[in-house]
């Protein structure tokens, strides 16, 4: 019942503030801007509702993110800017892709080590010679030719 | 007191399980033919009995009997019939009694369909999952009894959930209960074959309809919830990477390497130690999902039903599966006898390649969704991995194996011939490539990773299909005799044939989300707003009473470029008094395989509404794709050659057509 703890979420928020995402009067009139905007948003998690970006999110806090994102973007900070303004702020758990350092490595690096791991096991395994399969006896071979000869008879 | 009839069948079921659990392992110890029959008997009585239990608390539901504390809590007598029922299951306790439903309801098919099974193996088979329905039930009635009475009764009930009363929640659950436990069968045949030290193809042949038929369940019911939340939460999203999706992801890409991994051993008798332990991996997912699920773990603060004991005492259930099943795997799985030989360019060499990478995936959506719980319980710093990690790691892993699909299905068994495959998904490959000259010419501006995707789901597709011809029409003579080449093929071809392309339309419609129009705005009556090709106006904005709802209906009407009206959709937002709550229900109109879809906000002080509307094209397929690979797999699980007992028919129809012939 994957869905249900999102939406349980989802309505206790909406039962706290029946607002949603993204709202007409917050945007910027720049379209340039506002898309802008909506990608960084996009990249930002709602730090009280677990799981959804700002951009989704229908909380309060998540809106005022919203409003202060756009407001910077106006004033001409960089994307980058901002994000270091509001890691400094809130912390790295803001950051839906978490960022690239020792206590992440582990993170990053699982894939490439499993496929790494994976190829190395796999080349290993092609590598170690096995017990052929023993050659068919005469009475085999001979037993093997009446059926295959059967077998064609059948098909026409 | 029907209530405790229901309640007195599920401590019958449990100690049915029990004696299902060891009586048959005991006879398979000691031969005797006579306790091992027991399993039988037993699962089927347990079926029955769990099935009865089910039946009371539905009635409870039904009837609105709210002298039950669970259905006073989580029931109403103003819902209609259809939530009364899938109420059943909309909560903590219901729930896990439908899983042991399901649980109960293989073992029984087991039992009943599996007379031409060895017997050994059978009651192995049926021991385990006798102990896995006893660890359920012994959960259920310690933890989460959905039989406890409230006195003195309630007058009404406090409602279900109403973002939970809609039919997504009649389907869902179920599809997906089906899937996570069907792959319990798998894992007790899987720890049969290690009991016994001895798998061969024939096991393969045994399982695989049973893997296939959970795989087949389990990719509708995600398919189900994801166009669930697609029109239910109101911006357009239909896949979160939220940790409850993904603990449903892991076990689909366990379930789908196993069905490629145990087609190998079918065909080939190889791999055998490696789909053994997929089979324990699907299984353990199932198990971790519901754990993530039901304890709260993840989710702590959009808890639903989590209850610290209760997770725990999941947690042991999983540990003891988990770590029981890979430590007979460590000690019994040198015993199997590994077989068949393929050079690395074949067909099986493929097939590696696709369970590496699905492997990997799903290693790697366990370490994103846990990493976070792990860092701050050692380190307590807080991070958090979320949609932009899964679709970029994930992304480039489903991409590559997507690519390389059609490649594998061309492929020759044993050794096959990578130029020859490549000339003859020559077309594919160049409608692939056609796709992003397209995008140079006249998407630059759209994002690249959308179009890739594009050309590597038109490649998948392009390259089945041609496949399947060149496979058809190979040196055939005539129209009449690729006809009766295609007849002849197995229904389990044509069925991989269907799942792969099944799985190129839904890449598809996932490229086509990077290509769609998106407008917030606020609307005002009589004003029409271009989005995308189409104009959308509002006409009005009216009341409406529902069975326990008020809701505010915005009209909408939607024209075409020329202005013909095209469609009209409804959007509205609905508030439930009993709980003090709102959901919005979001208009979507159809057209052709993409969606127009409209959901608005509480109607401003001015009388306009605020809405987001979105033009998307093809998203239909995302869902669609996931129907047709779920239609390949029931192609696959009617091939005759697959079906219990197919064998023992076979032999009797040749000897009675050699009676007639003699």
């Amino acid at each position: 019942m994957t869905l249900l703890p999102k939406l349980a979420l989802t309505l206790a928020l909406l039962f706290a503030v029946p607002a949603w995402a993204v709202e007409p009067s917050e945007m910027l009139n720049d379209p340039a801007q506002e898309a802008r905007a909506r990608e960084l948003s996009a990249q930002l998690r709602c730090l009280v509702c677990q799981n959804e970006s700002i951009d989704e999110s229908h909380a309060d806090l998540a809106r005022d993110l919203r409003v202060l994102i756009r407001e910077k973007i106006a004033s001409g900070d960089s994307n980058d800017e901002i994000r270091t303004f509001l890691v400094a702020r809130y912390g790295n758990f803001i950051l839906l892709q978490p960022p690239f350092k020792t206590s992440t490595l582990l993170l990053w690096l699982c894939t490439p080590l499993l496929l790494l791991a994976g190829g190395f096991v796999l080349y290993r395994a092609s590598l170690r010679p096995r017990a052929a399969t023993p050659a068919l006896t005469e009475d085999e071979e001979r037993s093997l030719d009446e059926l295959t000869t059967e077998v064609s008879k059948d098909r026409i | 007191m029907y209530v405790e009839v229901g309640h007195y069948a599920l401590i019958l079921a449990l100690g049915l399980a029990i004696v299902q659990a060891i009586v048959p392992f005991w006879g398979a110890r000691r031969g005797d033919v006579a306790l091992m029959q027991v399993g039988v008997s037993a699962a089927t009585g347990q079926f029955l009995f769990v099935g009865l239990a089910f039946a009371v608390l539905a009635r409870a539901y039904l009837t609105s009997d709210f002298s039950v504390a669970n259905v006073a809590e989580n029931s109403n007598s103003a819902m209609p019939l259809i939530y009364k029922f899938s109420g059943v299951w909309g909560n903590h306790e219901g729930s896990m009694l439908l899983w042991s439903l399901i649980l109960a309801t293989f073992g029984a098919l087991v039992a009943v369909f599996g007379r031409s099974l060895p017997l050994k193996l059978r009651a192995d088979a049926l021991a385990v999952q006798g102990l896995i329905g006893a660890a359920f039930l012994g959960f259920i009635l310690a933890t989460s009894n959905p039989f406890w009475r409230l006195v003195p009764a309630p007058l009404e009930g406090k409602d279900l959930n109403p973002i939970l009363q809609d039919p997504g929640l009649a389907i869902h659950p179920p599809l997906l209960y089906l899937g996570y436990v069907g792959f319990s069968i798998v894992f007790s045949f899987a720890s049969a074959a290690l009991i016994e030290g001895r798998i061969d193809a024939a096991w393969a042949r045994f399982v695989r309809p049973f893997a296939l038929l959970a795989w087949l369940f389990l990719t509708l019911g995600i398919a189900m919830g994801s166009y669930w939340a697609y029109y239910t939460l109101g911006w357009g999203g239909f896949w979160f990477w939220d940790p409850v999706e993904n603990a449903s992801l892991m076990p689909w890409l366990a379930g789908t390497a196993f069905v490629h991994s145990v087609a190998v051993m079918e065909k080939r008798d190889a791999l055998k130690i490696w789909s053994i332990f997929l089979a324990i991996l699907a299984f353990s997912f199932s198990l971790l999902g519901t754990f993530l699920v039901r304890s709260g773990v993840l989710t702590s603060v959009h808890s639903f039903a989590s209850d610290p004991q209760r997770g725990v005492a999941i947690l042991a259930i999983l540990v003891f599966f988990i770590s029981g099943s890979l430590a007979l795997f460590a000690w019994r799985a040198p015993l199997l006898r590994q077989g068949g030989l393929f050079a690395p360019i074949s067909r099986e060499g493929a097939l590696v390649v696709n369970n590496l990478l699905l492997t990997v995936a799903c290693g790697t959506v366990l370490v994103g969704t846990l990493y976070p719980l792990a860092l701050e319980q050692f380190t307590g710093e807080k991070i958090s991995v979320g949609a932009p990690f899964f679709n970029m790691t994930c992304g480039v892993l489903g991409l590559a194996l997507l690519f390389l699909t059609p490649f594998g299905f061309a492929m020759a068994w044993k050794r096959g011939d990578l130029l020859g495959v490549a000339q003859r998904l020559l077309v594919a490959l160049v409608c692939g490539a056609l796709v992003l000259v397209a995008w140079l010419v006249v998407g630059r501006h759209e994002p690249a990773l959308a179009w890739i995707a594009a050309a590597i789901a038109v490649i998948v597709l392009v390259g089945t299909l041609s496949e399947i011809a060149v496979r058809i029409l190979r040196g055939a003579a005539s129209l009449s005799v690729a006809w009766s080449r295609a007849r002849g093929f197995p229904l389990s071809f044509w069925g991989g044939a269907c799942a792969h392309l099944g799985v190129g339309l839904a890449l598809l419609g996932l490229a086509a989300t990077g290509l769609g129009v998106e407008k917030v705005v606020t609307m005002r009556p009589g004003v029409p707003i271009q989005v995308g090709a189409f104009q959308v106006t509002l006409d009005s904005v009216t009341p409406r009473r529902g069975p326990n709802y008020q809701e505010t209906v915005s009209h909408m009407t939607l024209r075409s470029a020329a202005g013909d009206v095209v469609a009209t959709i409804e959007p509205s937002r609905r508030r439930f008094a009993s709980r003090e709550m709102s959901t919005t229900q979001a208009g979507i109109v159809t057209l052709g395989f993409g969606q127009f879809y409209a959901s608005i906000n509480d109607i401003d002080a001015k009388g306009d509404v605020p809405a987001q509307l979105f033009w998307k094209p093809l998203v239909t397929l995302i869902w669609l794709g996931g129907c047709v690979m779920a239609f390949g797999a029931m192609l696959s699980v009617a091939d005759r050659r697959l079906r219990f007992g197919a064998p023992a028919r076979a032999r009797a129809v040749s000897q009675r057509l050699q009676e007639a012939r003699g």
